[in-house]
């Protein structure tokens, strides 16, 4: 063990500079371009962004399962201090599952309908540790039982279809625990689920969040979500990051254009019932990323700079934004364009 | 399950009535019988005797009734040419048939089941591609051709095989098998090959293209996520789920196997019940023609209803759609 202040300081996550690419016949898009973040212990960071925006593509790459012609064509991806990104197949294998555990969107989808979920649970726990069956048996239902199954030791020899869809993302969700792992990368895990499940689940992952320390990367594109559950919240828009901080701030004071367009367009009881604001236009595609700020066509406050240099993210009380507004030293930008 | 069972069953009764009628209704339609059993120079008055006897002269519901009743005793008349009767003579050939099929399904199932793996996990390698190639010309070659060239290769110019019959036979009870001599094992190389290939080729383009299908479903995406081996999520998680349509296929072409080994057995000179059948067309011997489309109609129904129950052991979810049928 490490000294306590240490491990404290080391990050559970750490992305730098991650940049993923797809080679395709009409050219490379650059589907995430130069993303940074970390993620601490216990801490639940929100991804938020319009579809396409990258979300699903940076949690494929943290757990290094971006398909072909996908990949990491550049920055390094570090796990509690550990480079993951250039692991050889067979090593980050033995990281998937045991030291990052992953959700996906559709719980109905994701198990594999043809065996029970005994056998899928105890498959998982003996793939990484060394428990006999019944032990790792035994282990399944209390994990059933820890993510809110009733009458687990029952339930377990069913089949997938045999549970509704809200008790089937628990079993994903059990599924991605079976290991213990320090990280959960939770891909849109409840936008399949009725809005009443959808509160149990995210209780329940908030929950597990605290209890066992596990960080949480939390992809979605609802923003009630993020609220109710992030600690800290990443826009993404065109593969990049546009602001980063910590929840509060950037729902209730966001500084990049787009986070204010986005958080404008949240209905709210509170206020009175006009328009919601819309941003005008719509995201690029990747093949057509305009220069400088991808953001600049749809900016209200963009000028010429945003048309022809690229933002870097600057740091601005507690955010991170990568908006050329926020620059007061022109110098350094310069320099580093 | 065994309410399926029973209604399946009583589906099974139904097809096989229909074509009781069809093949009785040969025996009404394609000429008299008692001029097949009779000489030209009989008498009307035996002739009358005969068709009394044989109990033409009954009404045709009646005639109908003691067919079937007959059939399902094993009872299908006396064949024209042969003089003897006809499942004396399907017993006799049976035998050489299912041997056949059954080599030829197991020729098919495992070859076809490995090359569609195979070339379903490595699509992109020269041996992928090679099977695609041989699948392809396994598809359109027509079999007779294939059983022609094999034997010019390997029974004329290497003089490896024999080129027809089955060899030396063992007899065990009424069954004559090839499986016990080595003779009877190389008669059966050759034919097997010709009669499965269709059915490899037709096997391995399924699992291929099953296997990839599957491969990009979301519960392999999430097996890898969950850190299992390659091993296990290719042959515990993907290969279990290509099963249902494998089975469909082979079950159903098992069936096919048996109807198509007319054309093999021709080839091979092979004293199974297709050439027995072919003999009957040439000879319009009825007796044996509609014995022999009630047995293939019994083998078709077996099957699809032995299909339909391994349905249900690979997929839980068809074994509650069954239990509570909607």
């Amino acid at each position: 063990m490490r000294e306590g202040r240490e491990t404290m300081s080391v990050p559970v996550l750490s992305v730098r500079d991650l940049r993923v690419e797809f080679v395709t016949r009409r050219g490379t898009l650059k589907a995430i371009d130069g993303v940074s973040f970390d993620i601490a212990k216990g801490e639940v960071l929100g991804v938020v962004g319009e579809s396409g925006a990258g979300k699903s593509v940076t949690g494929s790459a943290v757990i290094g399962l971006i398909d072909p012609p996908g990949r990491i064509a550049g920055g390094e991806i570090h796990l509690s201090g550990l480079r993951i990104d250039n692991l050889p197949p067979e090593e980050m294998r033995r990281v998937r599952g045991r030291r990052i555990g992953m959700i996906f969107q559709d719980p109905l989808t994701s198990l594999n309908p043809l065996y029970r979920v005994s056998e899928q649970l105890v498959e998982t726990i003996r793939t990484h540790t060394n428990l006999s069956a019944s032990a790792a048996r035994k282990r399944a239902i209390d994990l059933l039982a820890e993510v809110g199954i009733p009458a687990p030791d029952k339930r377990i020899d069913s089949y997938p279809h045999e549970f509704s869809g809200g008790m089937r993302q628990r079993v994903v969700i059990a599924l991605a625990l079976c290991a213990e792992p320090e990280l959960i990368i939770a891909d849109e895990p409840t936008t399949a689920l009725d809005v009443s499940v959808q509160a149990q689940i995210i209780a329940l992952l908030k929950r597990l969040g605290r209890e066992h320390g596990t960080a949480i990367m939390l992809v979605t594109h609802d923003m009630g979500v993020i609220a109710e559950t992030a600690d800290r919240v990443a826009v993404m828009y065109a593969g990049r990051i546009a602001e980063i901080g910590p929840v509060r701030d950037v729902v209730q004071n966001p500084l990049h254009p787009y986070a204010q367009g986005l958080m404008g367009a949240i209905p709210s009881l509170e206020a009175d019932a006009q328009r919601l604001v819309q941003i005008p236009g719509a995201m690029p595609r990747l093949s057509a990323i305009p220069p400088g700020c991808p953001f600049n066509p749809r900016c209200p406050h963009a000028f010429d700079r945003c048309k022809v240099e690229r933002p870097e993210a600057i740091q601005h009380a507690e955010h991170r934004v990568a908006c050329h507004l926020y620059d007061q030293s022109p110098a350094r930008t310069e320099a580093v364009a | 399950m065994l309410a399926f069972i029973i209604r399946r069953a009583f589906q099974a009764i139904g097809v096989l009535l229909a074509v009781g009628i069809i093949s009785f209704a040969m025996f009404r339609f394609a000429g008299d019988p008692v001029n097949q059993i009779v000489s030209l120079d009989t008498p009307a008055a035996e002739r009358e005797q005969v068709r009394r006897s044989l109990g033409l002269d009954d009404p045709v519901p009646v005639q109908f009734a003691r067919y079937l009743v007959q059939s399902v005793q094993g009872d299908f008349g006396v064949s024209y040419q042969f003089r003897q009767p006809v499942s004396d003579l399907l017993a006799e050939r049976m035998p050489a048939t299912l041997e056949l099929a059954f080599c030829a399904t197991i020729f098919a199932t495992v070859f076809g089941v490995l090359m569609g793996v195979y070339s379903g996990l490595k699509r992109d390698s020269v041996l992928a591609k090679v099977f695609q190639t041989i699948s392809l010309i396994g598809i359109s070659l027509p079999t007779f051709l294939i059983g022609i060239l094999l034997i010019y290769l390997f029974a004329v110019i290497l003089g490896w095989l024999p080129s027809y019959g089955r060899g030396d036979t063992v007899r065990l009870g009424w069954w004559s098998t090839g499986f016990l001599t080595l003779s009877g094992w190389k008669a059966l190389i050759m034919p097997s090959i010709t009669l499965g290939l269709f059915q490899m080729t037709l096997i391995m383009r399924i699992v291929r293209a099953e296997m990839l299908e599957v491969l990009r479903a979301d519960y392999i995406k999430f097996a890898r996520a969950r850190g299992l081996t390659t091993r296990a999520i290719h042959f515990g998680h993907a290969l279990k789920n290509t099963l249902v349509p494998v089975i469909t296929i082979v079950g159903l072409q098992f069936g096919s196997v048996i109807a198509f080994a007319i054309i093999t057995e021709t080839v091979f000179q092979w004293p199974g019940m297709g050439l027995l059948f072919v003999q009957a067309v040439q000879n319009v011997d009825i007796p044996i023609m509609a014995a022999y489309l009630m047995l293939v109609a019994l083998i078709f129904v077996t099957i699809n209803l032995a299909v339909d129950i391994l349905y249900t052991i690979v997929d839980p979810r068809l074994r509650s759609t069954i239990r509570q049928p909607a």
